[in-house]
């Protein structure tokens, strides 16, 4: 045998990891890079033609109508975060601080459960509550509130409840996780040295929770300006956000050139986020 | 005294609040599934069946059920498998470049399912390969494999090692080990691995969407329901995946986690 043990050893690893990395590389990596070479190309009269240039970088920033996809995109994600937030920390302090320990495990699984209805009926849901003769409406008008039905749903602001519906879920998670993790010698301490309960809490426990707070805004931010379904049956056609003109330069006009430049600003969007993040949550922790 | 009570109370009215907001939309769903009329709003008619009697009779949504059901199954139980088999590699092996390796095996977590769905699209469109389930398959192992590795090479700890050696010194060859050792301990993970990948397969929309072309999943065909509108059907089909989707939730809860929660 001219193999030394080792050798073998890590030959034999290497049958172990290939199946899963030749599957990444064959399904994720070539067709991205296959994506990123495409975006450099162009659609000329039905055809494909492989020249390269940056014409679809250069036509998304002097297109009005694609460029401000990108800014309806950041405008509903950052809007739909905030406020996720917002809704979401006092939830996931009442079912750590209020709700008996034996409870709250029960407590944290109701707040999530409609997270598990299906995506697209999720978004469907809330047309029932918020369309021309929904249920909203027709409480308004039934109370006597208001006497035309309001145009609640197809428009920004139905998608944005109904993302925000469905990050309140997330976020209580990963803010419960973290405020559960808190010892309370934490309070303990910031009691003796006199601060008040609200002082504790704005500045112990905000700061304290900032990591989970903000790995949920991330994710959040990374879900909802990728999200194609619920802006599309919620926002109407109106304010498309960027996912929508990326599906609507597939479908109409099979300029898969343009979408493919489309996804990789997309993309870019979302790391930039997440250098912001990480660079933010190391100043802090520094 | 006085500010616990106000406390209290300021808890209570924000959580059912919160909670009314949060089920608002599921429990219309529901209510109005039951619905005996052709509109599910308000006013409710009365009760009846009628349309989940329609989902039923529907072939269309029968076969896409049945098709999540393969894919979802078939690309959990390969994504499982792969990432079972990379982790143990990684996790116990010392390979070169191994953090690039686990980097690379990571990295579809952190882009859109669009922009997967997009490149693997471009890609079988240039090599002239159809759109059928069996791609809708290769796209949810993409997006299912880094799930599956993480989940299970972050439970593959030191505290195994021995276990391991001993049966290897025993003359256990790798594979046995694995089988044997390897799999059973961390079979908690594993499972949790597995359902989590069938629920995130079971309920994915623009893969499925834009890698299937006869043969369709679920929310694909659900969204095409939605052409039609408001529909008491589109209720009912709606409130089935989500009553079965919270029967396993809780089979999971009751059994698997119970179990692992205390250890």
């Amino acid at each position: 045998m001219s193999m030394t043990l080792e050798q073998s050893e890590q030959r034999k690893a290497w049958g172990f990891v290939a199946p899963a990395l030749a599957w990444t590389l064959a399904f994720f990596v070539v067709p991205f890079l296959f994506m990123v070479a495409m975006s450099l190309w162009s659609r000329q009269s039905g055809a494909i033609v492989r020249a390269w240039n940056l014409d679809n970088y250069l036509a998304f920033f002097e297109k009005a109508a694609l460029f401000k996809g990108l800014v309806n995109s950041l405008e509903i994600t950052l809007i739909v975060t905030v406020l996720s937030v917002v809704l979401a920390y006092p939830l996931a302090w009442i079912i750590a601080e209020r709700v008996p320990k034996r409870f709250q495990r029960m407590a944290l699984i109701m707040a999530v459960l409609p997270f598990w209805t299906s995506y697209v009926v999720r978004s469907y849901s809330w047309l029932l509550v918020l369309s021309k003769n929904g249920v909203v409406n027709q409480t308004l008008m039934t109370v006597g509130l208001v006497g035309e039905p309001l145009e609640l749903a197809s428009n920004r602001t139905a998608t944005v409840i109904g993302f925000t519906h469905f990050f309140v879920m997330l976020l209580t998670l990963t803010i419960y996780a973290n405020l559960i993790q808190l010892s309370p010698n934490y309070r303990r301490a910031a009691a003796d040295l006199g601060a008040n309960a609200f002082e504790t809490f704005w500045h112990v426990i905000v700061p304290l929770t900032l990591p989970g707070i903000m790995t949920g805004a991330f994710l959040t931010f990374v879900l909802c300006i990728g999200d194609y379904v619920t802006p599309q049956i919620l926002g109407g056609n109106n304010e498309l956000v960027l996912p929508q003109i990326i599906m609507l330069q597939l479908g109409r006009r099979a300029d898969f050139p343009m979408a493919a430049a489309l996804s990789i600003i997309l993309m870019l969007a979302v790391t930039l986020a997440y250098v912001l993040c990480a660079r933010w949550l190391k100043i802090e922790r520094a | 005294m006085l500010r616990n009570v106000l406390i209290s109370t300021a808890s209570w009215v924000y959580a059912t609040l919160i909670f009314g907001f949060i089920f608002l939309p599921v429990a219309v769903l529901v209510l109005f599934s039951f619905q005996d009329g052709r509109l599910p709003v308000p006013p409710f008619n009365g009760f009846s069946t009628q349309w989940y009697t329609a989902v039923f009779a529907d072939r269309k949504l029968m076969a896409a059920l049945l098709n999540s059901f393969v894919v979802a199954l078939f690309s959990s139980l390969i994504a499982c498998l792969l990432g079972f088999l990379a982790a143990y590699a990684l996790a116990r092996h010392k390979l070169p470049g191994s953090a690039l390796q686990r980097g690379l095996l990571i990295a579809p977590m952190t882009v859109s399912y669009l922009i997967i769905a997009l490149g693997l699209l471009t890609v079988l469109n240039a090599f002239g390969i159809p759109l059928s389930l069996s791609t809708v398959g290769i796209g949810h192992v993409v997006i299912n494999l880094p799930l599956c590795f993480a989940i299970i090479y972050s439970s593959m700890g030191d505290h195994h090692v021995n276990i391991e050696r001993a049966a290897r010194d025993l003359g256990a060859s790798d594979i046995k080990v694995m089988v044997l050792v390897t799999a059973p301990m961390l079979m908690p993970s594993i499972l949790a691995a597995f359902f989590l990948s069938v629920t995130f397969s079971w309920d994915e929309f623009i893969i499925a969407f834009l890698l299937s072309r006869f043969d369709v999943t679920l929310p694909v065909e659900i969204w095409s329901l939605l052409r039609s509108g408001l529909n008491p059907k589109t209720n009912a089909i709606g409130s089935l995946v989500f009553q079965v989707s919270v029967a396993v939730l809780m089979l999971l809860e009751f059994t698997l986690f119970r179990k692992t929660g205390k250890s």
